[in-house]
């Protein structure tokens, strides 16, 4: 017998479903004061920024400043949400309070522990992103009822952002570790990504690397609907977006298996 | 191999980078048996229990757990098995009936089996009054014995205690070993690892001596005892006590050992040296009879290991 291939497919089972009820239950004991605190901060930057530089503004792409910036906020606080929850949170449960030791014992697989954190960290950035797009749209800044599309969209933005964070977590030794892929690939992106200006500002060689960034196409998606128009190929939009949750999971499976089932 | 057998594992392997860390390890479990797992830090004792449980796969050997082959059919084997970990592993973010009920559903125990279950293993850990209190504010015994009842919420047939006791005071150990007496008596199959012989031998009808990765010795703990140690033991104490086993003491017993100042004499007949430590008198000694102890550390040696 060969030893486990860490690179093998991925078996699903419905008990990963149990890992994100647990997270779950977690959380829905400090609900609010967590979902406040996720969306102070997009929030200010929405307030802050849309209001304050949109003064000086003139409309950017034929809209308000605020309602240009509320969809890229909707997409960079799901970033955001997923980040820290596939990191910080989930490197808690598998290195700290070694709770993924415990549901290997039970009758779960590696498989069904990292499947049931990403979809964990997509829902947690679901929430975070839907709560954006709700204030966006209480404002009135949301004109068109295409923006309901927006809403599996976020979920599949945190998908993407889970996996990605999820490899971090697999990867990390500790939570210092985080820090360079904030600093390295979250800051970046949330500056050329088309969250606070359109990506056209950008010089061109920079405009070619946005568009292999996952936060770009998200954006992408998420202005027009918001706005009440159909993206230009939105197609290929979501399916970048999808490739990225898809290999990034495998990926972060892969890892994760190596670091954890020697 | 018996197909009976709640656990069999014949010939597992499995290394390290360049280490070996288990070397060929073969042994069956009996139906309703203890059977005990002993060997000093890093012997292979935790590495085997995670090879049964399919955690890691071995680079040879078989495993078959409660009829399943391990590790392709490890989840099904785990429906059936109860752990204990060497570590405690309990969710802090939750009380302590909410730990049981996590965890059952783990297992995808209905709410209403859970709910009858809980109270009885709040009862059977000694943590009713404290249903409701956080993890973090149980003492070491607490935890160990949640650990336990944790373990035992799918009513498994066989269970796995990595050192349930170690770190514990000798009140909470032995409300452990009346717990596990009481899953022995319910017919339950344990498969325990341990640093101490007493509680081998208080609890285990057979035990395996491992180090090295590999089982040195195996057996009933009295049979271990009468094949590999002389039955009487004198311990002798002091600064002269080296020079009275040069002069007396390896004469007169058929093995002698030292550590330090202390001399442990083994034979088959203490008279002559009760005799002569009593007529000295300046030498303090402890006669007793031979015990899982003595086989130890006569199979393993004396020197340290980490
Ligand atoms: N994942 C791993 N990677 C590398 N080495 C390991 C790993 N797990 C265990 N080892 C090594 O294998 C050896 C056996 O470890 P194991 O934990 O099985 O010993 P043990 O008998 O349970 O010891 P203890 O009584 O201290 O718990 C040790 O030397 C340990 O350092
Ligand atoms: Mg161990």
């Amino acid at each position: 017998m060969s030893a486990r291939n860490h690179w093998a497919l991925p078996q699903f089972s419905l008990r990963f479903a149990q890992v994100w009820r647990r997270n779950r239950l977690v959380w829905r004991k400090l609900a609010i004061p967590s979902m406040l605190g996720n969306l102070a901060d997009p929030l200010l930057y929405m307030f802050g920024l849309g209001y304050g530089l949109g003064r000086m503004l003139e409309d950017v792409n034929g809209m308000s400043y605020i309602a240009f910036l509320a969809a890229g906020i909707v997409c960079s606080s799901t970033m955001m949400s997923a980040s820290f929850e596939a990191m910080y949170s989930a490197f808690s449960r598998m290195q700290m309070q070694k709770t993924w030791e415990a549901l290997l014992n039970a009758p779960l697989t590696l498989d069904d522990v990292v499947l049931g954190e990403l979809v964990w960290a997509a829902s947690k950035s679901f929430l975070s992103g839907s709560a954006v797009l709700i204030v966006a749209a209480v404002l009135g800044l949301v004109p068109s009822p295409l923006a309901l599309a927006v809403v599996p969209l976020i979920f599949l933005t945190g998908l993407a952002f889970a996996g990605l964070g999820l490899i971090m977590t697999a990867l990390s030794p500790s939570y210092d570790f985080f820090m360079y892929y904030f600093t390295l690939c979250v800051t970046p992106m949330m500056l050329l990504c088309g969250v606070f200006f359109p990506l056209d500002q950008l010089p061109a060689a920079a405009q070619v690397a946005a568009q292999l960034l996952p936060l770009t196409h998200a954006v992408s998606l998420a202005r027009p609907l918001v706005n009440g128009t159909v993206p230009p190929s939105w197609l290929l939009h979501i399916a970048v977006l999808a490739v990225y949750a898809i290999v990034s999971f495998y990926v972060a499976l892969a890892l994760t298996r190596r670091r954890l089932l020697q | 191999m018996n197909a009976a057998a709640p656990l069999a594992a014949t010939g597992l392997r499995k290394t390290y980078g360049e280490r070996e860390v288990v070397c060929g390890v073969d042994f069956a479990l009996r139906p309703g048996e203890c059977f005990g797992l002993l060997g000093p830090n890093g012997a292979g004792k935790t590495t085997t229990l995670r090879l049964c449980l399919g955690l890691t796969d071995p680079d040879a050997g078989s495993i078959t757990v409660l009829g399943e082959p391990v590790p392709r059919q490890a989840r099904e084997a785990r429906m059936r098995i109860g752990v204990v970990p060497q570590f405690d592993n309990l969710d802090p973010d939750f009380t302590i009936r909410e730990n049981l009920l996590i965890f059952g559903r783990y297992f995808d125990i209905s709410n209403a089996v859970l709910r009858a279950r809980i109270p009885e293993l709040l009862d059977f850990a000694g943590l009713a009054s404290r249903a409701d209190a956080r993890i973090q504010t149980l003492s070491g015994g607490m935890k160990r014995r949640l650990t336990l009842a944790r373990a035992l919420i799918n009513d498994p047939e066989l269970v796995f205690l990595d050192e349930p006791t170690t770190g514990l005071d000798p009140q909470a150990r032995h409300v452990i070993w009346e717990r596990l007496r009481n899953l022995l008596k319910q017919g339950k199959t344990l498969l325990l690892t341990t640093h101490f012989m007493e509680e081998a031998e208080r609890l285990c009808s057979r035990i395996a001596i491992m180090d090295h990765g590999k089982i040195i010795a195996e057996g009933e703990p009295r049979a271990l005892i009468a094949q590999h140690i002389e039955p009487h033991v004198v311990e002798v104490y002091g600064e002269a006590a080296p020079d009275w086993a040069d002069r007396f003491g390896r004469a007169h017993a058929e093995r002698c050992e030292a550590t330090g100042e202390t001399i442990f004499c083994y034979t088959h007949d203490p008279a002559p040296l009760i005799a002569d430590l009593d007529a000295r008198g300046d030498l303090r000694y402890l006669h007793r009879r031979a015990s899982l102890e003595d086989v130890f550390l006569k199979l393993t040696g004396r020197e340290l290991r980490d």
